[in-house]
C-alpha cells in the first residue's frame, strides 16, 4: 500500500508535529485578516533546513500547497491557507545561530520573534532596527518574507536593508544559499534580495543573517499637535528640509488620538486634528540639539502643543500610545480592515484629506495613521463583516484609495505585503509587464504553483476593473 | 449533543463578542499555554476562532474544542494585551458552562469537583469540618503514619507533594464569628470589611489575622461580616454558573448592611470573582444594581495599604534576604494591581527585591487547574522555578491561596525547602511589622 502525502510526511517530521485534528486545522485556518478563513489539510512544523527539504519534495509530488506561517499576524492575508494544503511552522527552529561582533552579523533561524532578536543584540551594544508594530509577536522568517516596515523606516530602511543572505529551499527541493556576511557582493542576480518581501511564493527561508549596526546612545522623544493637517505636513516637510533625519516621524489624525486616548490615557490632546509623534536618536548632544531644532519647527508651522519626553518613562509612553493605534480603533467596531497606502513624503497632506474624501463618499469610517516621514501611511476601517451593503462600500472605498495613492506616485502598499487581499490591485501598480514578469519569475522558482499559491498573484491573473 | 452544545453556544454567546478578536495575535506571547505549547490550539485568539467553530456548527466532535477549553488557565492575562479589549473571561465561562452542562466529566474529576466545590466551597461550616478532619489528620499522627506507610505513594507524583505542602491547620476555635477590629491609629482614616474566603479562613486563617491587624496598624477599622460564604470563582470558573449567583447574591447582602468605604480581600483569585458580580448578575434587575454597589467597594488589602501610607505610619523592617513576587493572575488582569505590592515588599527594610523574569505570567494553580491538568501545570511551574531561581531569591511573595500553595509546591519539587519560603504578602508584612515591635521594647 503507498502512503498517503500526509503519511509521508509524519515520518520525516515525527507524528507529534503533524496535526489533522479538526480544532487544529481551524486553528490556523486565519491570521489578522478579516473573512479568509480557510482549513488547511494539515500543520506540520518541521526542525531542520532537511525536514523542510524532504517536505517540499513530497508536496511537489503530489502538488501540495504550502503555506509558511510565522505567528500569523499578517494583514494582507498572506499567511492564510486559501487553497488548502500544509502550513507549514517555525517554532521548532527558533534558535539564533551566532552572533558575530566582529562582523556585526546575526545568523539566525526563521522562527525567532524579532523582538528577542532586538534584545539580544541590544545586551551587546548592537542594534537592528526594523521594528514592525508586531515585533514582539511576529518571527523573523515572517519579516523577511514580508519586508516589514516599521516606525524608524525614514532613518535606518526596513527589513530588505538588513538581510545580508539566507537559505531557502525551492519548489525541486534544492537549497538556494544565498548572499552571507558580507557588505559587498556582486556575484550574480542579489537572490538574496528576491527572496525579502516574497511572501513566501518563491521558497521556504531556512536561515538568515542579518545586518546590525551599533546602537545609538540616546534617544529625544518629541509630541506636538495641530489644528490643522496641512501644518503638521508642513511641519514634516520643513524638518526633511533642514536635512534633519529623524528617527521615527509618526502621524496620528484625529479620529485616532481620541481611540488611542480612551485606551492609553496617555494624555493626548483630544482637541487636535493632528499629532506628529518625532524621535530623534543619536550621541546625548547632536540629540539634544536635533530634537530642539525640531520643537522650533513645530512651532513656527503653527503647532498648538510641543512636547518633550523628560523622562525615559514619559517617552515610552507616547510611544506606546502611537503603537497601540490599530489596538485602539480595533476597540471601536467588531471588524477592523488596516490599509497601508503609501505615498511619496510630499503628498501625505493630500493623501489624508483624500482618504477623509473618500470615506465621506463611501459613507464608511475611516482613520488615518502612519509613518509620516516616509509616506506610509494606515487608513484603518471600521466596519462589521456582516453588513454585506457596507463590506461593498468598505471596498470600493479601499480600492478608490489605492487608485488615488498610484496617482499620487504611491504604492497599494508600503510594508503589509500583496497577499491574496491586495491580488486584484497589484497591476494597478506595476502594470500587465510588470506582473508578467514577476508571473516568469514565480515560475522558474516554483513551476507547480505549490508556494503560497494565490498571494501576490490574483487568481484569474487579471487585474480588477477600474 | 453536538448540535444541543452549537444551539446553547448561539444563544449565550454573543457574535459580536467573539467578532471582535481581530486575530492579530498580541495576546499570544502572554499567554501560558501558547509560550509552552507554542500551539495555536492553547492561544486565546485560537480558543476563540474554536468558539465561533461551535458556534457556527463548523466542527464534527465539539469535544475537541473542549479540551482545548479545559487546558485553559483562566489566568486573563490575555485580556490586558487585547488591544480589542475582548471579554475572554467571560466567553470561556460561558462556554464552560455550557459544556459543563450537556457532557459527562470524567468520573474521577467531577468527583473532584463536586467535592471541593459543593460540600467544601459553598459551606463554610463544611469547609471548617473538612480543615478540621486535615487538622486531625495533621496532628494525630496519622500524616506521621501515613507517611511513614508511604500509602501517598499511591497517588500521583504531585498530589503526594500537595499534600506535603499543605499548610498546617490552626484550630476551630481560633475562627471567629461577627466581630470588629477597631483601628489602632489616634483617628480612624476608613472603615472596611474583610471577605474571608473558604481557603483563607480556614489553611489560612493566620493570614487573614495578619491582614486585620496590618489595616488596624494603618487606621482602618475592619468588621467580618458573619453571614458571608464562598466568593462562587470556582463554581463559575468550572461552568457551575447558577451556584455561582446564588453565592453572589448572599455575599452582596451579607456585605451591604456593613457600612464601609472598603470591601476587602487578600485573595487575588476571590477578589477578581467578586469584582465581577456586576457582570454576573447584569440581566437580573433585582440584583444589578446592588451588585455594582458592591464590586466598586471591592480592593485588594495591599491596595488599601498603599493609600492610606502604611509604609511611611509603620517602621518595617526583617533580616536581609532577597525577595521576589508572583503575581497573582486575577489580582494583576482583572483588579489590575500590580504595583502595590511590590511597593509595600520594597519598603521593608531588609528586603532586597528582585523582580522575576515573567513574574505576570500564571503559575499554573488556576483554582484547581493543578488537580485537573496536572501535566501542563506542573511543566508551567517547573519553568516559573527556573525564573524565580535566577533572583537567588529565598523568599517568594504571593497574594493569593492557590498561588502560595503552588509556590510552595515549586519549591518542594525542586527540594528547596530548606533554603527558600514562599509567604503571603500580609504574613510577610506582619513579620517585619513585628520585627519592629519587638525592638521598640
Amino acid at each position: 500500500m503507498t502512503m498517503t502525502w500526509i503519511q509521508e510526511i509524519r515520518h520525516i517530521v515525527g507524528d507529534e508535529h503533524v496535526q489533522t485534528k479538526q480544532s487544529s486545522l481551524l486553528s490556523y485556518a486565519y491570521d489578522a485578516t478579516p473573512n479568509f478563513n480557510t482549513k488547511p489539510e494539515a500543520v506540520v512544523a518541521p526542525a531542520s533546513e532537511q525536514e523542510i527539504k524532504e517536505i517540499v519534495t513530497v508536496c511537489a509530488n503530489h502538488q501540495i500547497p504550502i503555506v509558511p506561517r510565522g505567528s500569523g499576524t499578517n494583514l494582507a492575508a498572506g499567511t492564510t491557507p486559501t487553497q488548502g494544503g500544509v502550513v507549514l511552522l517555525f517554532h521548532r527552529m527558533y534558535r539564533i545561530l551566532e552572533l558575530d561582533e566582529d562582523n556585526l552579523t546575526i545568523t539566525v533561524q526563521p522562527g525567532v520573534i524579532t523582538g528577542d532578536i532586538c534584545e539580544a543584540v541590544e545586551a551587546k551594544g548592537l542594534f537592528y532596527p526594523p521594528d514592525p508594530s508586531s515585533m514582539k509577536i511576529s518571527t523573523i522568517g515572517g519579516n523577511i518574507n514580508e519586508n516589514s516596515g516599521g516606525l524608524r523606516g525614514l532613518k535606518y530602511g526596513v527589513t530588505k536593508d538588513y538581510v545580508l543572505g539566507v537559505n531557502a529551499v525551492i519548489a525541486n527541493g534544492d537549497v538556494i544559499r544565498a548572499g552571507g556576511k558580507n557588505v559587498k557582493d556582486v556575484a550574480g542576480y542579489d537572490l538574496t534580495s528576491l527572496f525579502v518581501g516574497s511572501e513566501g511564493t518563491l521558497g521556504i527561508i531556512t536561515k538568515a543573517t542579518l545586518k546590525l549596526v551599533p546602537l545609538p546612545e540616546s534617544k529625544q522623544t518629541l509630541l506636538a499637535s495641530f489644528d490643522s493637517i496641512e501644518r503638521a505636513a508642513e511641519t514634516v516637510s520643513q524638518v526633511i528640509a533642514n536635512k534633519l533625519t529623524p528617527a521615527t516621524l509618526e502621524f496620528i489624525d484625529r479620529a485616532t488620538i481620541q481611540a488611542v486616548e480612551d485606551y492609553t490615557h496617555v494624555g493626548l490632546p483630544t482637541d487636535a486634528e493632528a499629532v506628529l509623534l518625532i524621535e530623534q536618536d543619536g550621541p546625548p548632544s547632536i540629540c539634544e540639539h536635533d530634537i530642539q531644532l525640531i520643537q522650533g519647527i513645530a512651532i513656527e508651522h503653527g503647532a498648538i502643543t510641543t512636547q518633550i519626553a523628560e523622562t525615559e518613562e514619559r517617552a515610552a509612553e507616547l510611544r506606546e500610545a502611537r503603537r497601540s493605534a490599530l489596538s485602539a480603533l480595533a476597540k471601536r467596531s467588531p471588524t477592523t480592515i488596516l490599509e497601508d497606502a503609501t505615498v511619496p513624503r510630499s503628498e501625505i497632506a493630500t493623501m489624508v484629506k483624500a482618504i477623509e474624501a473618500i470615506a465621506l463618499e463611501h459613507d464608511v469610517n475611516i482613520a488615518t495613521f502612519g509613518h509620516a516621514g516616509d509616506g506610509n501611511l494606515h487608513p484603518t476601517c471600521m466596519t462589521d463583516l456582516r453588513d454585506k451593503d457596507e463590506w461593498e462600500r468598505v471596498e470600493a472605498a479601499f480600492a478608490a484609495i489605492f487608485r488615488k495613492a498610484i496617482d499620487l506616485g504611491g504604492t497599494i502598499t508600503g510594508e503589509h505585503g500583496v497577499g491574496e487581499m491586495k491580488s486584484p490591485y497589484l497591476a494597478w501598480k506595476v502594470g500587465d509587464e510588470g506582473i508578467q514578469l514577476m508571473n516568469q519569475i514565480k515560475l522558474a522558482f516554483d513551476p507547480e504553483h505549490i508556494m503560497n499559491p494565490g498571494k501576490i498573484f490574483h487568481r484569474s491573473g487579471g487585474e480588477v476593473d477600474e | 449533543m453536538s448540535e444541543a452544545i452549537t444551539q446553547a453556544f448561539q444563544e449565550r454567546i454573543s457574535e459580536d463578542d467573539l467578532l471582535n478578536c481581530m486575530k492579530c495575535g498580541f495576546c499570544l506571547p502572554a499567554c501560558p499555554t501558547y509560550v509552552e505549547t507554542q500551539d495555536e490550539v492553547h492561544s486565546p485568539r485560537g480558543r476563540i476562532s474554536l468558539m465561533m467553530a461551535v458556534r457556527d456548527g463548523e466542527i464534527d466532535d465539539v469535544h475537541e474544542v473542549e479540551e482545548s477549553l479545559n487546558v485553559c488557565l483562566g489566568c486573563r492575562a490575555c485580556e490586558p494585551a487585547c488591544p480589542a479589549g475582548v471579554n475572554y473571561g467571560e466567553m470561556l465561562e460561558e462556554a464552560r458552562a455550557i459544556f459543563y452542562e450537556h457532557k459527562d466529566v470524567p468520573l474521577q474529576e467531577k468527583a473532584l469537583r463536586k467535592t471541593t466545590l459543593n460540600m467544601l466551597f459553598t459551606d463554610q461550616e463544611k469547609m471548617g469540618k473538612a480543615t478540621s478532619l486535615l487538622r486531625f489528620y495533621q496532628r494525630s499522627g496519622l500524616q506521621k503514619t501515613a507517611r511513614k506507610l508511604k500509602v501517598m505513594n499511591f497517588f500521583p507524583d504531585h498530589m503526594q507533594q500537595m499534600e506535603r505542602v499543605l499548610p498546617d491547620v490552626p484550630k476551630r476555635a481560633k475562627q471567629h464569628r461577627e466581630v470588629t477590629f477597631p483601628s489602632e491609629t489616634d483617628q480612624t482614616k476608613a472603615t472596611a470589611a474583610m471577605f474571608k474566603g473558604c481557603l483563607m479562613d480556614t489553611l489560612f486563617h493566620e493570614t487573614n489575622q495578619s491582614t486585620i491587624t496590618l489595616l488596624n496598624r494603618a487606621g482602618c477599622d475592619v468588621v467580618v461580616p458573619d453571614t458571608q460564604g464562598c466568593c462562587g470563582a470556582l463554581h463559575g470558573h468550572s461552568g457551575k454558573k447558577a451556584g455561582a449567583k446564588e453565592l453572589a447574591k448572599q455575599n452582596i447582602q451579607a456585605f451591604e448592611q456593613a457600612d464601609v468605604d472598603y470591601i476587602i480581600t487578600n485573595a487575588g483569585g476571590c477578589g477578581a470573582f467578586l469584582h465581577d458580580y456586576d457582570h454576573l448578575l447584569e440581566n437580573d434587575a433585582e440584583w444589578a444594581e446592588r451588585a455594582k454597589a458592591f464590586t466598586d467597594k471591592i480592593v485588594d488589602f495591599s491596595t488599601v495599604l498603599m493609600d492610606l501610607d502604611f509604609p511611611n505610619e509603620a517602621a518595617l523592617n526583617i533580616d536581609q534576604q532577597i525577595i521576589t513576587y508572583q503575581d497573582s493572575c486575577h489580582l494583576r488582569n482583572v483588579l489590575g494591581v500590580a504595583d502595590a505590592p511590590r511597593q509595600l515588599i520594597q519598603a521593608i527594610e531588609g528586603a532586597h527585591y528582585i523582580e522575576m523574569p515573567h513574574a505576570d505570567q500564571c503559575c499554573g494553580s488556576a483554582g484547581i487547574y493543578n488537580l485537573t491538568q496536572p501535566e501542563m501545570s506542573m511543566q508551567i511551574l517547573d519553568h516559573k522555578m527556573e525564573n524565580v531561581d535566577t533572583t537567588r531569591a529565598t523568599t517568594i511573595v504571593t497574594t493569593n491561596p492557590g498561588c502560595l500553595l503552588q509556590m510552595k509546591l515549586g519549591i518542594e519539587r525542586t527540594e528547596q525547602t530548606d533554603t527558600m519560603r514562599a509567604v503571603h504578602l500580609a504574613d510577610l508584612l506582619l513579620e517585619a511589622l513585628s520585627t519592629e515591635d519587638l525592638n521598640s521594647d
